[in-house]
């Protein structure tokens, strides 16, 4: 990894697919999107869905690759999976057949590690996690919040550089929401990991990043981009109380006509 | 908004918040509160209920036919059929023909699932030969597979083989079925996860694919368990001079209907021991599974 380049960028990034119905024709999922996430930074995605915020996660995670332009990561070009960059989904992802300190195994088993090396991982990141206690439960056992941060500890077993989050809190009710994300702001500021988190909640976006891209529908663009300078970003329900937090809202909000719709 | 922060702050640390609500979700739901002695009545009340109705049949079974005027070589009674069995332990030997049957039917049926899950699993890795052969696995899933065993006697003569053939073929294709349609359904971003962690195919298909086919598997298994039984008895039947389908046909050809009812009783006991067997299995290896409360 070159020092001074950027944890991740994304240069004039392109990704068309085959349009539905319409055999040979292409539709743009993404269009020219430019960005670049520092060293430790917490960066948020925002957009309607359908905008590829996906799309760009896959481009990252290097399960997909872009039509035109070009993403790196520490410099590097991305050509397909990396050890550096951990992804975890709106959905837990856990095995349902293996335990949960099992599960967090699972990224480590392609690593040079033996037995004991790797549960020795799992468990120190489950600690951090606050799983410890049912390191041996089922994900079953354990309740939706549990799992997504069960499924955090898998993803930063693995020691990542850059880490994405597709909508990890969408499917979760809107106070165990408001916990999980105070959980993952902690663990994530105390691993100093650089973050990407893609969501369609702007005030999420806010209480969590230091930094915002705001994306149009399709095809998706970058059309703002907001620096979030606010402090505590390990505590995002202390972010949401501050005045500026409310200001910066209304101001995308604002940026956005969303006051302006009537029909979504 | 302010509400909702409120609410928030008062469940100060996470670490307190969550475990409790994960404690609610680890306990099992409580059953709905009812008088002890309506749940022991319960519980004693069903078994008693099977053991009467079974009394009930054995006894109109026994006396019935008498009084309607059926004669034993249509049904015999439930005592001609036990000394028929004693007679058959005895003279016909019984316990040859018994495990000759009950062994080829779970050798069958291993053979059939070993081939079925194979080809369910390559199938499912490689979706060209999937659609290439998608049409062919229709019509032979069709074809009344044991209607082959005469074929199978001309082929290959009065031996093991077309009894075995006919019960592999038959096992085959729920099995076959089963494995492919878990395969077709498994969760991409599963797979997606597996990659993103580069994993090797092969790692993916031990990790991911083959475990999360077990419930699919597992199902399978047990249809196959009790087709296996009747892919055996119809080779017997049809030719060979072992096995309970033979005695079935010698019986009949003595019009000794007591004999064809036993051998027909025995089948069913292979047949649910496999059954049970497999079953028991399963509960093993699906054992993370929540069971639903009952
Ligand atoms: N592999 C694919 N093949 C075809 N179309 C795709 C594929 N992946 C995503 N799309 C399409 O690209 C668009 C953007 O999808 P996605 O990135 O999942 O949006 P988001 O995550 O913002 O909701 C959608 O219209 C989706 O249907
Ligand atoms: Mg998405």
């Amino acid at each position: 990894m070159l020092n001074n380049a950027p944890a991740l960028e994304l240069d004039e990034v392109t990704r068309r697919f085959p349009a539905r119905g319409a055999p040979g024709a292409l539709f743009t999922a993404v269009e020219k999107l430019s960005f670049s996430v520092r060293r430790g930074e917490f960066v948020a995605v925002v957009g309607p869905s359908g905008c590829g915020k996906s799309t760009i996660l896959n481009m990252v995670a290097g399960l997909d690759r872009p039509t035109e332009g070009r993403v790196t990561l520490g410099g590097e070009p991305v050509t397909g999976p990396s050890p550096h960059v951990g992804f975890m989904l709106q959905k837990d992802l856990l095995l349902p057949w293996r335990t949960i300190v099992h599960n967090v195994e699972f990224g480590l088993e392609t690593r040079p590690l033996n037995g004991a090396q790797r549960r020795e991982r799992a468990l120190a990141e489950l600690k951090r996690c606050r799983l410890l206690d049912f390191a041996e439960r089922y994900p079953h056992q354990l309740s939706g919040g549990q799992r997504q941060r069960a499924a955090l500890a898998r993803t930063l077993a693995i020691d990542p550089d850059v880490v994405l989050l597709d909508e990890p809190f969408s499917a979760l009710d809107a106070q165990t929401k408001l916990v999980l994300q105070r959980s993952f702001a902690e663990t994530i500021s105390g691993s100093g990991v650089t973050t990407v988190l893609i969501t369609h909640d702007l005030s999420e976006a806010v209480a969590m990043s230091d930094r915002i891209f705001v994306m149009s529908e399709r095809p998706g663009r970058i059309v703002e981009e907001i620096e979030v300078d606010l402090p505590d970003r390990e505590n995002p329900i202390a972010r949401r109380a501050l005045p500026r937090a409310q200001d910066i809202m209304s101001h995308i909000f604002s940026m956005l006509h969303l006051d302006e719709k009537v029909d979504a | 908004m302010s509400r909702t922060m409120t609410m928030t702050d008062s469940a100060e640390a996470p670490a307190a918040a969550v475990p409790a609500a994960a404690a609610a979700a680890v306990t099992a739901p409580a059953a709905p509160a009812r008088p002890l002695w309506r749940d022991w009545a319960g519980a004693a009340l069903v078994p008693a209920a099977s053991l009467a109705v079974l009394v009930a049949v054995l006894l109109a079974w026994q006396f019935l036919p008498p009084l309607l005027g059926v004669p034993k070589y249509i049904i015999p009674q439930v005592t001609d059929c036990l000394s028929e069995l004693v007679r058959m332990y005895e003279q016909e030997n019984l316990v040859m023909h018994f495990v000759s049957t009950a062994t080829m039917s779970v050798v069958g049926f291993l053979a059939g699932g070993l081939l079925g899950a194979a080809f369910g699993y390559a199938l499912g890795l490689s979706p060209l030969w999937e659609k290439v052969l998608s049409p062919y696995l229709l019509a032979l899933q069709i074809a009344p597979k044991v209607a082959f065993a005469p074929l199978f006697i001309l082929w290959f003569g009065y031996n093991a083989w077309p009894k075995l053939i006919v019960t592999v073929l038959v096992v085959f294709f729920p099995i076959l079925v089963n494995v492919l349609q878990s395969m077709r359904t498994v969760d991409r971003d599963l797979v997606n996860l597996a990659r993103a962690y580069s994993m090797r195919k092969s790692q993916i298909f031990w990790k991911v694919l083959f475990p999360s086919s077990m419930p699919n598997l597992m199902a399978g298994l047990r249809i196959g368990a009790t087709l296996a039984v009747i892919g055996i008895t119809v080779g017997e039947l049809v030719g060979g001079e072992v096995g309970l389908g033979y005695l079935i046909t010698y019986g009949e050809g003595q019009a000794n209907t007591a004999m064809v009812f036993n051998a027909i009783g025995l089948l069913t006991v292979i047949g649910i021991a496999m059954y049970w067997a497999v079953a028991a299995i399963e509960t093993r290896v699906l054992h993370y599974i929540p069971r639903a409360a009952h």
